[in-house]
């Protein structure tokens, strides 16, 4: 794409976007292939059948009619999976009437909030991530309170309808710990406790539905809308995202998935190194950033830009989400290659960070087996890069999403166009 | 009386002002009232107490040097001694003496970056309202604050800053009025005292600030509109104006009594005369170019357009004025003034040939203002716009310290310029590469091989882990 002049991208506006799933074949010849499931393929060749991966090697034969691109000296990833997003529920940070992402709730309990009922799909971030930042897929994640609600994983197309986008809806529950105002609270123990209580309460309602409809059950915590969504976590069916970043806190949450026996991941998690191998025993992912070292808080005093690294060391399993400042939650969601390229300067392995930000953060929210890695069978999302997608100087030249080269000539392209030569002429 | 107009003109002799200073009196039983107390205005009420330590000659040699001042030297030297950079070159080092000797080993040297714009200090970690020490958000001008009576020199964001290998910082108040206050310029140095770290003989620079956040900080009185907005600076500057005739006249003729000090008009009057330096947080093209105009009306000059997200729109005005751009490669979005941001902004103002900067206001990203200057490279490179290395490490070197006006002692690596320098693992452009070392006046401060030796802050002791504690990453 950014070898194109800004005329010829103007004229691609629309020609690229596809409604739906790719109706072609295409064969992408010559690069080198990081599938992340398996090891690197050089000289290697990929063919994408109506949106779908239908080959991947060094000796793929090439079907008869498939549009060629050659990705001669280009590297070839999976399409970037971002975890933890607002795309989509917040345009404008500071414009309230742009705010989607946080539920009012009751209590600070909002279990029942479907944040990607809000989706708006013409959110200009969205083809900004995709196409400077070769981001496919995203967690839409909702935000506030104690249980801030049920998020979702999104693909990145461009000219459908918010439904056409949803890959899995919901895909988690998020929660906040570690924050006593979040929850109303006067203490991070009573913010444990409230949400102890929510848990024991939506599992007695379950039990008890015919007692609690006949109003002959003592009051629960909570609403029969939000006690029904916790039922999602308590079977299992969706992890608890937990926000949290003092290492006693994350021991706290490990042992509140042990209790009720749901899923926890912890996200944000500043000093989740410290409790490494706990995390490991009890085998709970980590999300977190490599470009925050500040000990910003009375919780994150431990934070440091190591954290991803020590924790793959103990064999966490961990997916990146951008913790610098700068919006990387959405106007920046692009930047989560050079969060990796951080982790990497600060002790992760290149091949785990690729991991960390393609299919550990799809592994965790559930779509592993549509998104993440480049194997047969999988979407045909994925990325030819410049070089190493990891470095600044590289720029994603062709981002496929579900086999659709999706390029578009971005609000900000529009506005680079229109003043790269001064004065401008409207 | 007439060496106070003296002092109060030029920064560089401030200095002397400190053998006049109750501080530096000799200790009796009752003090002389200071300068300050005479009702005539004192240059230097706090002097910087900075002092380099005696340090030994460093000779680098076998360095990829980015200077700053001229093309890329490959295999090239660096002698440094007393502080003070002495030679830099290509090919033979010249012999040094007792120099310690370091074989770079091909690896990078750079000046030691600067950060035009940053809150460090006055908004230190971690957080939280008792540390809140940004915005004096009481009044919609508050040119009588300085920055540094806010700056707690035990924020742990400093060590932090300095191992992203930068080695000058501007601490500015913040936004929320439109006019901030006074900056302040700080070596970046443990010390005890803000005066420890002060640039000595820096020039002030007053934070002034359009658009959204003045408005909404003042929404229940004045300013609550734009148009609210540039009454309020005409108004101060009318003010001030007036202010700085009564003084240059008293100051000239010494007849009768001097005016009464006012700290408000005591800093907008010195902009007026030109020593100390505009720093204008504003995000629009439209109110930038309403800010010349006001600085036009009013007889100063805008040395720095901060944050400044549509400097893109008015690159060419720019240059023209010379008016520096301190911005972002690539934040934007958050608010509404905000939304217009590219990433080709510091690209464009580049190839409009006014001075572009990367800045922070954030502790975060001050740590990699190397790697913003990368990115916003590669947005310029996608629109045709070619920048070499040599070049590029102006916006993280050269430039800011012209827009601080130091660019006759920090900023680029020549003969007889401080001594600030950093050594990097890799070229500073790459995601990968981290400050191996850091000196500052020719003092080794950062040495990322001895993390024992590493600065830690009064804060951290016992708090947070220490270095020595941290390893076990890999790569």
């Amino acid at each position: 794409m950014r070898k194109l002049s800004l005329v010829a991208l103007a004229a691609l506006t629309f020609a690229g976007t596809s409604a739906v799933v790719a109706q072609e074949t295409v064969a992408i010849t010559g690069g080198t292939i990081y599938p992340v499931s398996g090891p690197r393929i050089e000289n290697g060749t990929i063919i994408l059948t109506n949106g779908i991966i239908t080959a991947v090697g060094a000796n793929v034969a090439i079907p008869a009619g498939a549009r060629r691109v050659d990705a001669s000296g280009k590297w070839i990833t999976p399409g970037l999976v971002a975890p933890v997003t607002s795309l989509g529920v917040v345009e404008v940070g500071a414009v309230t009437d742009t705010r989607d992402v946080g539920a009012r709730g009751l209590n600070g309990i909002a279990a029942a909030f479907r944040v990607w009922d809000a989706l708006n799909p013409n959110a200009m971030s969205i083809p900004v991530a995709r196409q400077d930042g070769g981001i496919t897929t995203v967690g839409v994640m909702p935000a506030g309170g104690m249980v801030a609600g049920m998020g979702a994983v999104i693909e990145l197309r461009s000219g459908v309808t918010a439904d056409a986008m949803l890959r899995k809806s919901p895909a988690a529950m998020v929660a906040t710990l570690d924050n006593a105002s979040a929850s109303q609270s006067g203490s991070r123990a009573e913010a444990l406790a409230k949400f102890r209580t929510l848990l024991r309460d939506a599992r007695e309602f379950n039990l008890g539905r015919a007692r609690y409809d006949a109003g002959s059950m003592r009051d629960l915590s909570a609403s029969r809308a939000d006690l029904e969504a916790m039922q999602l976590v308590l079977r299992g069916t969706i992890p608890l995202i937990v926000n949290v970043d003092r290492a006693s806190e994350i021991l706290n949450a490990i042992a509140l998935g042990k209790e009720f026996g749901i899923r926890i991941v912890i996200n944000s998690g500043a000093e989740a190194w410290q409790v490494a191998a706990q995390l490991a025993a009890a085998r709970v992912p980590v999300m977190t950033g490599a470009m925050n070292n500040i000990p910003d808080g009375f919780s994150a005093l431990g934070q440091r830009q190591e954290n991803l690294g020590l924790l793959r060391l103990a064999g966490v399993q961990v997916a990146i989400v951008g913790n610098g400042a700068g919006g990387e939650d959405n106007f920046n969601v692009r930047n989560l290659r050079y969060e990796a390229g951080n982790a990497v300067a600060y002790g992760m392995t290149w091949d785990d960070a690729l991991r960390a930000i393609t299919l550990s953060p799809a592994e965790i929210l559930g779509v592993s087996d549509r998104v993440g890695s480049l194997a047969v069978g999988k979407a045909a999302n994925l990325v030819v890069w410049t070089g190493d997608p990891f470095e600044y100087a590289t720029q994603p030249e062709i981002v496929f999403v579900a086999g659709n080269d999706t390029r578009v000539f971005t609000r900000q392209d529009q506005l680079t166009a229109r003043y790269r030569n001064l004065p401008v002429k409207y | 009386m007439r060496h106070f107009l003296v002092l109060l003109c030029a920064a560089t002799t401030a200095v002397q002002a400190q053998s006049t200073s109750p501080a530096a009196a000799p200790a009796r039983s009752t003090l002389a009232p200071g300068p300050g107390a005479l009702s005539v205005p004192n240059a230097d009420p706090f002097p910087s107490t900075y002092r380099a330590p005696t340090s030994r000659a460093v000779l680098i040699t076998n360095a990829t040097i980015l200077t700053a001042a001229g093309p890329q030297i490959d295999r090239g030297f660096v002698l440094m001694r007393d502080g003070k950079i002495v030679s830099v070159g290509s090919g033979a080092a010249p012999a040094a003496g007792d120099a310690e000797v370091i074989d770079a080993n091909g690896r990078y040297v750079t000046p030691g970056l600067i950060d035009t714009h940053s809150h460090m200090g006055a908004g230190a970690a971690p957080g939280g309202q008792a540390l809140s020490d940004i915005n004096e958000a009481t009044n919609p001008s508050t040119a009588r604050v300085w920055v540094e009576h806010s700056v707690w020199p035990q924020d742990a964001q400093f060590p932090r800053v300095l191992a992203g290998g930068v080695t000058t910082l501007q601490i500015l108040p913040g936004s929320a009025n439109l006019v901030g206050g006074r900056s302040v310029v700080l070596k970046v140095v443990p010390s005890v005292s803000v005066q420890g770290m002060k640039f000595p003989g820096a020039r002030y620079g007053l934070k002034m600030a359009c658009g959204e956040n003045p408005k909404r900080v003042y929404a229940a009185r004045s300013p609550s509109t734009r148009m609210g907005n540039v009454a309020g600076y005409r108004a101060v500057w009318i003010g001030a104006e007036a202010y700085r005739r009564r003084w240059d006249k008293w100051l000239a003729d010494k007849s009768g009594d001097p005016p009464t000090r006012d700290l408000e008009n005591e800093t907008l009057a010195e902009v007026l005369r030109g020593n100390i330096l505009v720093q204008n947080h504003c995000y629009r093209a439209d109110e930038m170019l309403q800010m010349i105009d006001i600085a036009k009306e009013f007889g100063y000059r805008i040395r720095s357009f901060h944050h400044g997200v549509e400097a893109y729109k008015l690159a060419d005005v720019m240059a023209r004025d010379s008016i520096s751009g301190s911005l972002w490669s690539d934040w934007g979005g958050f608010k509404m003034e905000a939304i217009d941001g590219i990433r080709a902004n510091l690209a464009l103002v580049h190839n409009a040939g006014a001075r572009a900067i990367v800045h922070s206001d954030d502790a975060s990203g001050a740590q990699r203002l190397n790697q913003d200057a990368s990115k916003a490279r590669a947005a310029g490179a996608a629109v045709g716009i070619a920048i070499d290395d040599a070049t590029l490490i102006k916006w993280v070197t050269y430039n800011p310290a012209w827009a601080l006006d130091l660019h006759d002692r920090i900023g680029s690596l020549e003969a007889g310029k401080n001594a600030d320098v950093v050594l990097w693992s890799a070229n500073p452009f790459s995601v990968y590469a981290r400050p191996d070392r850091v000196w500052i006046d020719g003092t080794l401060r950062l040495d990322r091989a001895d993390p024992r030796q590493a600065w830690r802050t009064d804060f951290e002791l016992g708090y947070v882990p220490a270095a020595s504690t941290q390893t076990g990453g890999r790569r």
